[in-house]
């Protein structure tokens, strides 16, 4: 049965959204719209002469073998960056319900490094990885293994992902949080009364009831990775080497706002658009169909 | 704050004056020592006359700064004068109608403005192709090269006897590596020191065009052979572990001042940071070259800043601006401020003011820049100056990663410069008709 509320007066539904309206297209869809509008446009950096070009500055990324690997990169990334933070935010989220001397502690300590800016995130962790001077890298090369972010890519990618992830951990961690703590209690101990080891518990009653909280992690934290994550690029790899950590997104961002190129920095901005809300709606037709409410 | 309150408060009510002073903006990149530098200036200024305020507003880096005053420009409110880096000197010379040649303002104030003061390699630079001053020099800087005494008399190599080629560098980092030295050379700004001045110390072209000075028609030439054999040179020293890779831009400084590398090639103005932090003895020596290259060495090329006018204000902040340039422009005022920053001299005079006090030796090595910039210029020496210079300076970080990590040959990394570096200028030239 479905419950609908309805209104009698036809204009008080539209008055009730009209706040959440006007904040989205100040800071939406209006600048949306002048992307889509420069993306066809080729100006100077002051602005002095502007010229129509069509469809030249969406002409130039798809003959650009740098632009067409870029997808790649971000694909590994976003990927990259989604799994391992939802995974290890669950995991830790899992641990910390469990947790009853000093929980407190622990959830404070994982909330943490959400206060933290994204490029002093960056910064943090260029500090301990740096060759040759930082902890980590120090420590790794006791290991055997000569840490190099600097010219190995790999080693750049997994820098950026750490970043990315570890500045992501404490928002997922709280949704899961929230999720594991609003599970009634008796459902588990019926089950654990049933037989069923902790295991079996979280998959057959935890995890599915979790599944909302879980989708909307993977929409939050695609987005999180296509959109948000360019100051720790900026802080950490600049794209390097070669361009082995450039993402999309980083790519506008260096267009736009250090090149000063609008329309390139533009016509990027509207094909990153494009695909996150392809994947977003993708997501929803077809994941959101697994997930019960 | 309180107090700045009170201060402004206090000031105000001892300045009095019948007519209001005209407040100048001067939006800058200027840090720490060279921060300071900069309000000295403006205060300086401020304390020797009454009717204009110079007020200096740190806003971020170059970059930052930059984009700064395009966002003011648009919105109707930049300052009156704004400090611009090298790389974005063709950018700001083809917005014709965001700024006014610093000639102009001069001549329009009643001031005789000679470009022939200055050197020339600094002048040629911020003159635009018919001749007409457009910026006014301010904080010029050139690449040099620096070693750590301590570690090469630890090599055995002579150190009054420092390495002026690339050979000899090469020895040199073979000998530091056989001590025990983990990171013989390193460089910093790549892209500045073993291309942009690479080419010009050795008298070769960089881009056509006198190097973009002569129009925006210029395309990048750095896959000519001698570029090819200098690259190949250096992926084989960093492939023996003789040129250790630290990072892009002046990142790689750092390892430098902690003594882990021995040898760096950066700008002259890292000077001041070596000066004060540097644990170890030092010594400044010119950037290397090919002894069998004829004309080498020529000339290294400009870095730094220069300081430019912004249009659509009133005249009577035009006549400020040209009594501060005139006031900033005393050779006094520019020997100080080159003994205080390790920034070049920018004119003669200043230069000879400053060998007359001295200062060049008692602080031996400050003068290698100098010495490499107040020469004799030629067409393919002048300075570089090309549109989208930032993105082609990307490019050719990335590139040049690609040669240093094996992935990519030396030819056909500067062929990807050449290739992707002028579709850049093409794009700019497009954009700025």
């Amino acid at each position: 049965m479905e419950k609908r509320v309805q209104f009698r007066a036809p204009l008080l539904p539209w008055l009730l959204i009209a706040p959440q309206v006007l904040v989205i297209s100040v800071f939406f869809f209006w600048p949306a719209a002048q992307a889509l509008l420069q993306s066809f446009q080729i100006e100077d950096a002051f602005g002095i002469s502007t010229q129509w070009v069509g469809m030249e500055n969406f002409n130039r990324l798809w003959n650009d073998a740098s632009y067409l690997t870029s997808f790649k990169t971000t694909a590994i990334f976003s990927l990259l960056v989604a799994v391992l933070g939802i995974g290890l935010s669950l995991m830790l989220a899992i641990f910390a319900d469990r947790v009853i001397k000093g929980a407190m502690f622990y959830k404070t300590m994982l909330i943490v490094p959400y206060a933290v800016a994204p490029a002093v995130a960056g910064v943090l962790w260029i500090f301990m990885f740096s060759p040759s001077l930082g902890v980590v890298s120090y420590g790794l090369g006791k290991l055997g293994i000569d840490w190099n972010h600097l010219l190995n890519g790999s080693h750049a990618m997994t820098l950026i992902v750490m970043a990315a992830v570890w500045k992501q951990i404490s928002y997922n961690f709280l949704f899961f949080l929230a999720g594991l703590q609003s599970i009634p209690k008796s459902l588990i101990e019926a089950a654990a009364i049933d037989g069923a080891k902790a295991w079996r518990r979280f998959w057959t009653i935890q995890f599915p009831l979790l599944s909302p909280t879980t989708f909307f992690l993977l929409v939050i934290n695609m987005i999180y990775a296509f959109f948000d994550t360019f100051a720790i690029v900026d802080a950490t790899t600049h794209g390097g080497p070669g361009q082995a950590t450039s993402i999309l997104v980083y790519k506008v961002y260096y267009d736009g706002f250090k090149a000063m190129d609008l329309g390139g920095s533009a016509a990027q901005s509207v094909v990153l658009m494009t695909i996150v809300i392809a994947l977003t709606v993708v997501q929803f037709q077809f994941i959101e169909k697994k997930v019960n409410y | 704050m309180n107090f700045k309150i009170a201060a402004v408060a206090l000031a105000a009510a001892f300045t009095v004056s019948a007519q209001a002073q005209t407040e100048i903006q001067w939006w800058h990149s200027m840090t720490a020592v060279n921060g300071e530098w900069v309000n000295d200036l403006a205060k300086e200024f401020n304390a020797s006359q009454k009717e204009y305020k110079v007020i200096p507003t740190y806003k971020g880096s170059y970059a930052e700064s930059m984009t700064a005053a395009v966002a003011a420009f648009r919105a109707g409110n930049a300052p009156n004068i704004l400090q611009v880096f090298e790389v974005g000197t063709a950018t700001m010379m083809a917005s014709k109608g965001a700024i006014v040649p610093v000639g102009q303002v001069m001549k329009d104030a009643g001031y005789k403005f000679d470009p022939t003061v200055y050197v020339s390699a600094v002048a040629g630079y911020y003159t635009a192709p018919n001749g007409q001053m457009l910026s006014f020099p301010f904080n010029s800087s050139t690449t040099i090269f620096y070693f750590n005494k301590d570690a090469f008399k630890a090599a055995g190599i002579d150190t009054n006897k420092p390495p002026t080629t690339w050979p000899e560098v090469a020895l040199a980092a073979a000998k530091l590596k056989a001590s025990g030295h983990k990171c013989p050379l390193t460089i910093a700004w790549q892209s500045w020191t073993q291309l942009e001045s690479f080419s010009a110390w050795h008298n070769v072209e960089f881009a056509s065009k006198s190097n973009g000075l002569g129009g925006m028609d210029a395309r990048l030439k750095v896959d000519s052979p001698l570029h090819v054999r200098h690259i190949e040179n250096l992926a084989n020293m960093a492939k023996q572990g003789l040129f250790i890779y630290k990072g892009r831009e002046n990142v790689p400084e750092a390892t430098f001042i902690s003594g882990e590398c021995a040898m760096i090639t950066t700008s002259a103005g890292f000077y001041g940071n070596v000066a004060k932090n540097a644990k170890f003895n030092y010594a400044l020596a010119t950037l290397p070259y090919y002894p069998d290259v004829p004309g080498a060495p020529q000339n290294t090329v400009i870095g730094g800043a220069s300081l430019w006018v912004m249009a659509g204000k009133k005249p009577v902040e035009y006549k400020g601006v040209a009594d501060f340039f005139n006031f900033i422009s005393r050779p006094e005022v520019q020997s100080a401020s080159h003994k205080r920053t390790g920034y070049l001299p920018i004119t003669t005079a200043a230069y000879q003011l400053t060998e007359k006090s001295g200062f060049y030796k008692e602080k031996p090595g400050t003068d290698i820049a100098v010495q490499q910039m107040i020469r004799k210029v030629t067409d393919k020496s002048r300075g570089i100056r090309l549109g989208n210079y930032v993105q082609i300076r990307q490019i050719e970080d990335e590139e040049l990663e690609q040669v240093w990590s094996g992935k990519k040959s030396a030819k056909e990394a500067l062929q990807a410069i050449v290739k992707r570096g002028n579709e850049q200028l093409e794009r700019f030239e497009k954009a700025n008709k």
